[in-house]
């Protein structure tokens, strides 16, 4: 089971589709999870305080807004983790959009740069591109490792 | 209990700068609620191509569509606060056309304010009071005449101003530097009294106003304690003689600078900096000081001077200061030096804050920077009009808060 960064973050379907491949998503649900898991955070909604924009000058400098900084210190450390990622290009707000455009560019460039094995496609914009767009995921989830045993 | 006033939200950003709690509890603390307008996916797209403004990010063209649900009064609001990150240059061009669409297409009171992950609940609390104010006191800023005998107190950050009035008369005024909060107040309302031959048991109702307004108020036991951006701009009107229609008021303040879009008395939009001290009065001090000059004499030394023989940006007040030794040490005179530090804050000013609302004459300079004629005609040529500098015009917030004070004299 491969770890797969998944863009947009927040695309539930996209994660949907990784885990139904048998890999692990990576993305929005998970990083937001842990936070509001945490017991003695307390700032909502998404339980992100001060500090988290300041943990995310690990991944853009501090004359980047702190909206941005804020996002990668989500993200960050989960594409640092990510063996394998799909991006998906132009997809339309209700696939899943994750608010701030600064912040996607710097995702996207940061798992281009890291080397892992990536998938990028236009989001479909008919049944039949919808079809493909499906039956590529899936080949390109069936090429990942799934040596520690599936979903 | 009053109804809670209701905020809308434009933002972008704020809860993942952990800042969204800051914003909550400064509403909270002016028993206001923040609240999100809700709207339908599909109102986003029709939005963003009926507003015209194509931008990227997908919570900035939820900004947009937002806003648009606002002014076509699809969803109920009695103010709206826009938020957006500091240093983002698409989210600050969204920012400032929705508070221009918004103010000129509504009667919602705007405030807009881009923040740091530093941003605390403190910073956006004169903003918050002011919206609430206007919602929430339109018949109380509707006031335009000083009725019966009223006490208005400006707990400054650099002085604390008092103010004595009397059927619609200023009759006492008194001023000292902040040092101690209650005592530099105390000594002001002392002048201010003795000034007017009165006595504490002859006023009829207290307003307190500035950055001490809240101890003041509960020390002089005030009927009205009220923040300095509504009640500067009912004292700069009044003062101005120009209380209907529009109007601008710009109050340089010793830490911060607030430009307010005046209609009717009541502030439209207004911006407040904060981000640096550095175009303020105290930058202004500073150079007096360094100049060896009284704050007093500044102005008029500045107007004997050429500004543009000395580079100076007062931008950052370290670097500013150091502009200033640098240019008295390379042969600059003193009245030249003085005009470049008048026309240093005034760029300032008008590069950070008169941009964001929109000027409409007559532009009325108030506060204690007012009296710095230097600061006044470098303002007057930035924005090419007749700056308005009422009387009185350092005593703006006690006068303001003196006005609105009466409102609170029992019968009134």
């Amino acid at each position: 089971m491969a770890k797969v960064f998944i863009y947009p973050a927040t695309s539930l379907i996209l994660s949907d589709l990784v885990a139904r491949f048998g890999h692990k998503p990576l993305g929005a649900a998970l990083g937001i999870r842990e936070r509001i898991q945490t017991a003695g955070v307390d700032s909502p909604p998404l339980q992100i305080t001060p500090e988290e924009p300041k943990r995310g000058l690990k991944y853009a400098a501090v004359e980047v807004p702190s909206g941005v900084r804020g996002r990668m210190a989500i993200y960050g450390p989960l594409i640092e983790e990510a063996e394998a990622a799909i991006i998906v290009t132009d997809a339309d707000l209700a696939f899943g959009c994750m608010g701030c455009a600064r912040t996607d560019e710097l995702i996207v460039f940061s798992l281009r740069q890291s080397g892992i094995p990536i998938l990028e496609l236009k989001y479909p914009s008919n049944e039949e591109e919808g079809v493909q767009f499906v039956a590529a995921v899936k080949k390109f989830l069936d090429g990942l490792p799934k040596e520690e045993g599936g979903a | 209990m009053s109804r809670k006033v209701r905020i809308a939200q434009l933002s972008c950003g704020p809860e993942y700068s952990g800042v969204q709690k800051e914003i909550y509890e400064a509403a909270e603390s002016v028993d206001a609620e923040v609240f999100f307008p809700d709207i339908a996916l599909a109102d986003v797209e029709r939005g963003v191509d009926a507003f015209g403004l194509d931008v990227r990010s997908a919570d900035l063209k939820l900004m947009i569509a937002r806003a648009m649900a606002l002014v076509e009064g699809k969803v109920d609001a009695d103010g709206v606060f826009i938020g957006t990150c500091f240093r983002c240059a698409e989210a600050a061009i969204v920012r400032n056309e929705l508070r221009r669409y918004i103010h000129e297409n509504s009667r919602l009171p705007v405030v807009s304010y881009s923040f740091t992950e530093r941003t605390t609940s403190g910073t956006l609390l004169t903003r918050m009071e002011a919206l609430t104010t206007i919602a929430r006191r339109r018949a109380l800023l509707a006031r335009e005449e000083q009725t019966g005998i009223t006490m208005g107190v400006d707990s400054g950050s650099s002085t604390t101003k008092a103010v004595v009035m009397k059927d619609n008369e200023i009759v006492g005024t008194g001023w000292h530097p902040t040092t101690e909060v209650i005592k530099s107040a105390e000594s002001a309302v002392a002048d201010a009294l003795e000034m007017a031959g009165l006595t504490r048991e002859d006023i009829q109702a207290i307003g307190t106003t500035g950055y001490g307004r809240f101890l003041i108020g509960k020390h002089l036991g005030a009927d009205l304690v009220q923040e300095e951006l509504t009640v500067n701009s009912k004292g700069a009107v009044y003062l101005a003689d120009h209380q209907r229609g529009s109007a601008t008021v710009i109050d340089i303040g010793g830490m911060d600078n607030k430009a307010i879009s005046v209609i009717d008395g009541i502030p439209g939009t207004f911006t407040m900096g904060g981000i640096c001290a550095g175009a303020s009065g105290r930058f202004l001090e500073m150079t007096a000081k360094r100049l060896g000059v009284d704050i007093t004499e500044l102005g008029p030394l500045a107007m004997k001077g050429m500004g543009e023989n000395v580079p100076m940006n007062s931008y950052c007040i370290v670097f500013g200061t150091q502009s200033l030794v640098n240019a008295l040490a390379a042969g600059s005179s003193r009245e030249d030096v003085a005009a470049a530090a008048c026309h240093s804050v005034a760029e300032q000013v008008f590069e950070q804050q008169l941009q964001e609302i929109d000027i409409k004459e007559p532009v009325i300079m108030v506060g204690g920077t007012s009296l710095i004629e230097g600061l006044v005609h470098a303002m007057g040529r930035l924005l090419q009009t007749e700056i308005v500098v009422p009387p009185h015009s350092q005593y703006i917030g006690a006068v303001g808060s003196a006005l609105l004070a009466s409102g609170f004299i029992k019968g009134e």
